[in-house]
């Protein structure tokens, strides 16, 4: 496929064969030998306006393919196509210079913790506006009155008693609201949220997930939605993709996706969430033993020790490819 | 159904610099034999501090102002230490949340079990106690060989299978669980939910299930406590609760929590935050937030009351309420 052809269907991301393959053990007097296969061969695409929910189980890569979006980790292979209105079509996994900081403007994240990713020492207004310091945007008046904007936006009203206040005076609620104004204060076509909510309250959880939705309607911005929870990704997501030991192995829409899932580790997983009722009863699929670490995998499917439906054909063909099985709902498994 | 616990106006305060900390503040609840409460509230709603408060394994500075915990004709807060100790594991037993520091990265995971045997089943000799900790290893569904490994070599999930094992060791007749699951993915979690339910029911142990998740605990209970800022907001069985709830905070929290199953309903917010303990809100705790709070909420703190006015001999059974304006036939 050419880059030109995928930019014609609205198209913001594009991510194409993406890795990232961490050394293990070695030295300095010895040679790596190993790898972990962390993210491998991962392809998705998220259209503009829309978010897709990365969901899979701690360890599965979902958080390092969010931080090579971002290009806090470089990827050791693949390719990430955003089309923007200012960078043009870019290739993420390559770019450098004026344009890397341009990138830094479009591209926004996230974090889990909200009492570690704000620097205890900067009142809200510092930390809201460096950004906006970083690239330069603006003049004194004119940050300032953009920090109170989003602050207001936000729901930190009246903006101007929060802006000197310093992060120990906020709840965890009000602290991720502000990780959200800092992340939208210079105009992001896209954000990778990396699990915003699962450090927050039941009733606080919400009320940041409605502000971001609302958010991202207004600034018409797209997330990719990194979620242990699927009860989440259903709620802030349109599409949701299923990620296993570094791999994707499904994805579609989000309603067709819980009540059709077809590949036998997201039968497993949605089987497994417990419901919050107890007058539904569910059934349970289980698959055998845990997961492991992909370090050097073989390579047959990497859900083939688990897998109640894997064999002969499994174990001797290479991964399966993710493919369209209708209507969009893609699927990584032989057996389907 | 015989009587195992009965907490009766249990109240606890840390003192810190700044004044004292209204954590547990009256709450009362019964456990029959082979009953499961579950206990569900946001973080600081004092469902771990009421956990801590029936073992007395509170830090030095909490204090125990008011209330009764009796466990077989024994009141668990007026005892002193030496009979505590006899109490705790036999009767009375907890399973933590199974981070790194529950166990000891120095020695076996068999020999932390047998280290709480030593002291609480002392006829046992060294063949004994193994044989026993191999039976309770395949009831949690470890493999007895593993016994002689340490934490380190275990999985999250495996390790929280050990704890599991290591609380019912002595085979006590109340077991508390604090958040058993929380730190563990959801297959896994699923599978110790499903074991931790089948073993109280077997061994037909009474049991108090902490968790902030609504949906683990529709999952374990039979009966379910709602707590909000150190008080018990609303008690009933499981399927009552969840299909009349009466507290507007409980029906709050039920409307917020997204589902995978059924239809995708919107989720309500609820404005604000729970109240600083150190300073609480007069009347009720929750009136700040409440939709329905009228001038009576303000003033006077609601008593904790039978929503079908039946008083009962004792909380095992029925469907209480702490508010002056419960809801009435709502659904979610």
């Amino acid at each position: 496929m050419t880059t030109q052809a995928a930019y014609t269907d609205g198209t913001l991301v594009r991510v194409e064969g993406l890795k990232k393959h961490f050394p293990v053990g070695g030295g300095i007097f010895h040679r790596t030998k190993s790898h972990i296969y962390a993210v491998d061969d991962v392809n998705f695409a998220i259209q503009k306006g829309k978010s897709l929910g990365l969901v899979g189980e701690s360890g599965c890569g979902k958080t390092t393919t969010g931080k090579m979006l971002t290009r806090l980790h470089d990827p050791t292979g693949g390719h990430i196509y955003l089309n923007d209105t200012e960078l043009g079509q870019v290739d993420l996994a390559e770019v450098k210079g004026a344009q890397l900081k341009t990138f830094r403007r479009r591209v926004q994240m996230i974090f889990q913790d909200p009492y570690e990713s704000l620097n205890p020492r900067r009142t809200i207004y510092d930390t809201v506006v460096e950004p906006l310091a970083v690239q330069g945007i603006g003049d004194l008046v004119e940050r300032e009155e953009r920090v109170a904007n989003l602050l207001d936006l936000v729901g930190l009203t009246p903006a101007d008693t929060f802006m000197f206040r310093f992060p120990h005076e906020l709840s965890g609620g009000q602290r991720q609201r502000v990780a959200i104004a800092r992340a939208l204060v210079i105009d992001p076509a896209f954000i990778v949220a990396d699990e915003p909510t699962s450090m927050l309250d039941v009733s606080i959880r919400i009320g940041v997930m409605q502000l971001m939705q609302e958010l991202a309607e207004q600034f018409g911005v797209s997330y990719l939605y990194i979620t242990h929870d699927l009860a989440v990704a259903r709620y802030m997501c349109q599409d949701i993709a299923v990620m296993y030991l570094g791999k994707l192995v499904e994805m579609a829409e989000t309603e067709e996706l819980l009540a059709h899932p077809l590949h036998p580790y997201t039968q497993a997983l949605i089987s497994a969430v417990p419901i919050p009722d107890p007058r539904l009863q569910r059934e349970t699929i289980d698959i055998k033993g845990g997961i492991a670490q992909p370090i050097d995998p073989p390579a047959h499917c990497r859900f083939y020790d688990r897998c109640p439906f894997a064999d002969n054909f499994c174990r001797d063909n290479a991964h399966p490819p993710l493919e369209d099985k209708g209507d969009g709902h893609m699927v990584a498994c032989y057996k389907v | 159904m015989s009587l195992m616990l009965s907490v009766h106006d249990l109240t606890m305060h840390y003192r810190i610099r700044k004044g004292d900390v209204s954590a547990v503040d009256h709450v009362s609840f019964d456990l029959a034999k082979g009953q499961s409460l579950g206990l569900v509230g946001e973080s600081g709603c004092g469902k771990t501090s009421v956990a801590f408060t029936l073992m007395r394994l509170l830090p030095d500075n909490g204090v125990i102002k008011d209330g009764y915990v009796m466990i077989d004709g024994k009141d668990i807060v007026a005892m002193d230490y030496t009979d505590l100790l006899k109490m705790r594991w036999r009767k009375i037993a907890m399973v933590f949340q199974a981070a790194m520091n529950a166990l000891n990265p120095v020695h076996t995971v068999g020999q932390q079990i047998a280290e709480a045997m030593e002291l609480h089943l002392p006829n046992l000799n060294p063949a004994q106690m193994r044989e026993r900790i191999a039976i309770l290893f395949e009831l949690v569904g470890l493999e007895p060989t593993l016994m002689d490994r340490y934490p380190h070599e275990f999985s999250g999930g495996m390790r929280q299978r050990a704890v599991i094992a290591m609380a019912l060791s002595c085979s006590p007749d109340i077991i508390i669980a604090d958040e058993p699951t929380t730190a563990l993915d959801v297959i896994v979690q699923d599978r110790i939910l499903k074991r931790i339910r089948e073993l109280q029911r077997e061994l037909n142990m009474a049991m108090i299930y902490i968790s902030h998740d609504i949906a683990v605990i529709a999952e374990v209970s039979d009966r379910i406590g709602v707590m909000y800022a150190g008080r018990m907001a609303e008690m009933a069985d499981a399927t009552d609760i969840f299909a009349h709830p009466s507290h507007p905070y409980t029906y709050a929290l039920m409307g917020a929590f997204p589902s995978i199953k059924g239809k995708r309903r919107d989720l309500k917010t609820l404005p604000g935050e729970p109240p600083d303990l150190l300073d609480p809100p007069p009347g009720c705790r929750f009136h700040p937030r409440c939709p329905y709070a009228t001038d009576v909420c303000r003033e006077k703190q609601p008593d904790f009351m039978p929503v079908d006015g039946v008083m009962r001999s004792d909380l095992t059974q029925g469907h209480y309420v702490a508010c002056w304006h419960p809801l009435k036939g709502v659904t979610l």
